[in-house]
């Protein structure tokens, strides 16, 4: 299938290059940032009814799992807030490159943290305090604010933006699920980018910056890294870089062999079974073991949930794959493989999310009009009443999607066998399974 | 630095002002009374300052589950106050003093816990005597054991008695009512010609008489709002949280100097004749008056007016005596 280069479109290309557009989102999502943690710190400790709960746990995650990472890939990292402050105090502007260096540290990350493990264990740290911080507004606050500052604090000590690249605990997650996605940014033609003097794609120019995500746009295969900030298509002296329209998952063709994104892919898949297990099960147990933050119980479950996420779901997986006649190392194997539960766990997350955002969606509308419980009826809704929406689709449309992500992880899998030369029958078999157990939790 | 850089930053900045310090701004300007279980701190503020015929503007929020808000001896209808929404009230008090409010909602184990006080100055036109209650008077000690040592085989009926009350020169006045306990009253009867379950009915009918329809009503609904979540509906002491309150009794063992150990207990079976026979009206005044102190039981006095406190103690005793066919 063909790629639909969308920068062709003047407008569009001329919307990306120009930073005014971008700037105007920056400014109202960073707005929307600070505002969701003063109301989580100092709005009604009522989550369903707090700014900060609704908009980001809800309305957010809504957006991000069902629209943004499956049909714009990094469209949020796009738009995020997170990095800015960090960003332009690093660049010492908002809007224009600035004549002189910056003085900052501009240290570059030590290799051994040049992988997204500490985005694993960002992601992680996160999940098993979830049940409390998405529930509790200051919690929330806290942990928004804590990222916010992280984000500062690494942009003063090191180049580029090495939160979003390494510590995001989000990034991580959509820079995997991103492969899948129909919007690519990639050059137009390579033999420019060899020749191009200087490569102020990656190094800035009076133009632009240096590519943010320490990506040198020449070498991009996969979305993976690319943070979709557009700077290169502003830099770019050769105009060789493109927005492409591009089928489903074309980044899976070409399986990865690093280990830290194979456990990335487990991290997810695990996660939402756990979540949809723990959270909409009808397990009271489970429930309170997760919420009670620091009790023996919470423990046990801590250690389940580490247990199912790095021993049994990669353990059974190996197993699955064992096969002492292929001359390939298993690692790699491992890692190429586990490719095809990208498209599956993506696929999970959206099942999941389905559930508790139809059911919590209303709340929106009332936050709306009353974002820190301060007794406010801004809109005329602070009073809609709770209830779920589009019940009846529910559960076919849980059903339709984990049958697509068995059916997607399928197809990878058969790709990425190809790949290495195995059979993607065991694969096969194990989302079959996983995909099993998923919609009995679910249903 | 150029133009539009310059602008960015004033745009930036601006943004960044008013993300802070627009909800900051209201936030403060908007006072909030804050319901809480009382495990997690009750009402916040739990002082409230008034002025006599000033209204007084309350915004109360719940932190938590449901709760409801009312002031004690006032003649207001509770409010319910949802988790994460204000509920506005006014109140205008045209007596100083201070008045206890309280949450009307069985909102946990500790719900009675959750009071607080409105102190209102200024000055009365019309200021009313403080008058002593009659448990205070008759300088009872409303903590002694006090049951009956003879019990009616069944349930003694007022309409019985009022048949026999005709004939007998026996005193039915509010006084001697409340004053005396049941078995008192069956005790004095005892030179009389009749049988036991006689004058147990003959008890009932002084009961009844000392009672109307509408104060029975009265204390019933008081009952149903306020005690029976620990006493039950039917007077049983088998109230939703009964067997939490007795569950808790070791743990809320506390020690005060000069007084005995007290603790939480199961709340009173007011079906159990041998405790409510022995206890006169005049008793169970101080009882709900003054509350068990650290028993569970809460204190009513600053909630309830001494009328009503009369109908809830008619009431408890329509649960030993048949005031009806």
């Amino acid at each position: 299938m063909t790629k639909i280069e969308l920068t062709r479109n003047l407008f569009i290309k001329n919307a990306l290059k120009s930073r005014y557009p971008q700037l105007a989102v920056f400014i109202v999502m960073l707005v929307g940032y600070i505002f969701a943690i003063l109301a989580g710190l100092i709005g009604t400790p009522v989550g369903s009814h707090n700014f900060s709960i609704v908009f980001v746990w809800i309305a957010w995650w809504a957006i991000l799992i069902l629209v943004a990472v499956p049909f714009f890939g990094r469209g949020w990292c796009a738009v995020c807030p997170i990095p800015l402050p960090g960003e332009w105090l690093q660049r010492g502007a908002v809007l224009t490159p600035p004549e002189k260096r910056p003085k900052w540290l501009n240290l570059r990350v030590p290799k051994m943290f040049r992988n997204i493990w500490l985005q694993n264990i960002s992601f992680l740290l996160l999940a098993l305090f979830s049940s409390v911080l998405l529930t509790t507004p200051n919690i929330t606050g806290i942990v928004l604010a804590a990222m916010l500052f992280a984000a500062i604090g690494l942009s003063a000590i090191f180049e580029r933006r090495a939160f979003c690249r390494y510590l995001c605990p989000v990034g991580g997650f959509i820079g995997l699920y991103s492969q899948t996605a129909p919007i690519e940014l990639r050059i137009k033609d390579k033999q420019i980018c060899v020749t191009c003097e200087g490569k102020p794609c990656y190094n800035g120019s009076q133009a632009g910056y240096g590519c943010p995500w320490d990506v040198f746009p020449g070498g991009l295969t996969k979305n993976t890294y690319c943070g979709l900030c557009m700077e290169c298509i502003r830099t770019c002296p050769h105009d060789n870089i493109a927005i492409n329209l591009r089928p489903f998952s074309a980044d899976l063709a070409k399986p990865s062999t690093r280990m830290d994104e194979a456990f990335k892919a487990f991290i997810m898949l695990g996660s939402a079974m756990i979540y949809a297990g723990v959270l909409l099960g009808p397990w009271g147990e489970f429930k309170d073991a997760a919420y009670s933050v620091g009790s023996g119980a919470w423990f046990a479950y801590a250690i389940v949930f580490l247990a199912i996420i790095f021993v049994i779901l990669p353990g059974s997986f190996t197993l699955g794959i064992l096969d002492t006649k292929n001359t390939l190392p298993l690692k790699q194997r491992f890692a190429s493989l586990s490719t095809a539960l990208i498209p599956l766990g993506l696929m999970f997350w959206v099942a999941f999310s389905l559930s508790f955002v139809l059911t919590n969606a209303s709340y929106i509308v009332a936050a709306l009009s009353d974002p820190l419980g301060l007794g406010w009826n801004l809109f005329g809704t602070a009073n809609a009443v709770w209830q779920p929406m589009l019940f009846s689709i529910l559960a076919p449309a849980q059903t339709l999607a984990l049958v697509g992500g068995l059916t997607w992880s399928a197809r990878t899998a058969q790709k990425a066998a190809n790949e290495v030369k195995v059979s993607s029958i065991p694969v096969i078999i194990y989302s079959f399974i996983v995909t099993s157990i998923m919609l009995w939790l679910l249903l | 630095m150029n133009r539009s850089e310059l602008l960015s930053r004033i745009f930036v900045i601006t943004g960044i002002i008013l993300a802070i310090g627009a909800p900051l701004v209201f936030w403060t300007r908007t006072p909030l009374i804050h319901a809480r279980m009382a495990e997690n701190g009750g009402w916040n503020p739990d002082i409230i300052q008034a002025e006599v015929g000033k209204p007084l503007q309350l915004k109360i929020t719940s932190d938590d589950v449901v709760h409801g808000f009312a002031v004690g001896q006032m003649d207001m209808q509770s409010v319910d106050v949802l988790p994460g929404k204000v509920t506005d009230l006014t109140l205008t008090f045209d007596k100083p003093g201070i008045y206890t409010f309280f949450c009307t909602r069985w909102c946990g184990l500790n719900h009675w816990r959750m009071r607080g006080t409105i102190e209102v100055s200024g000055s009365s036109s019309d200021p009313e005597p403080v008058s002593v209650p009659l448990y205070v008077t008759l300088d009872l000690d409303i903590d002694a054991p006090h049951d009956a040592p003879v019990i009616p085989s069944g349930q003694p009926s007022a309409i019985n008695g009022q048949q026999l009350i005709t004939n007998l020169p026996i005193d039915q006045s509010t006084d001697y009512y409340r004053a005396n306990s049941p078995y008192q009253v069956f005790d004095e009867l005892s030179s009389a010609v009749l049988t036991e379950s006689e004058r147990w009915d003959l008890v009932a009918s002084i009961w009844k008489s000392n009672t109307t329809p509408e104060s029975l009503a009265n204390g019933q609904q008081l009952y149903a709002q306020n005690c029976a979540v620990c006493h039950g509906e039917n007077g049983a002491g088998d109230g939703v949280f009964a067997d939490d309150l007795a569950a808790s009794g070791e743990a809320s063992m506390q020690t005060m100097t000069g007084a005995e150990n007290m603790m939480m207990q199961s709340p009173v079976d007011f079906t159990n004749p041998t405790r409510m026979l022995g206890a006169s009206p005049a008793l169970l005044q101080g009882k709900i008056l003054r509350g068990g102190m650290g028993t569970g039981m809460p204190m009513w006095g600053s909630i309830f007016t001494e009328e009503q406190i009369w109908d809830l103690i008619a009431y408890l005793y329509s649960f030993q005596f048949e005031y009806q066919n």
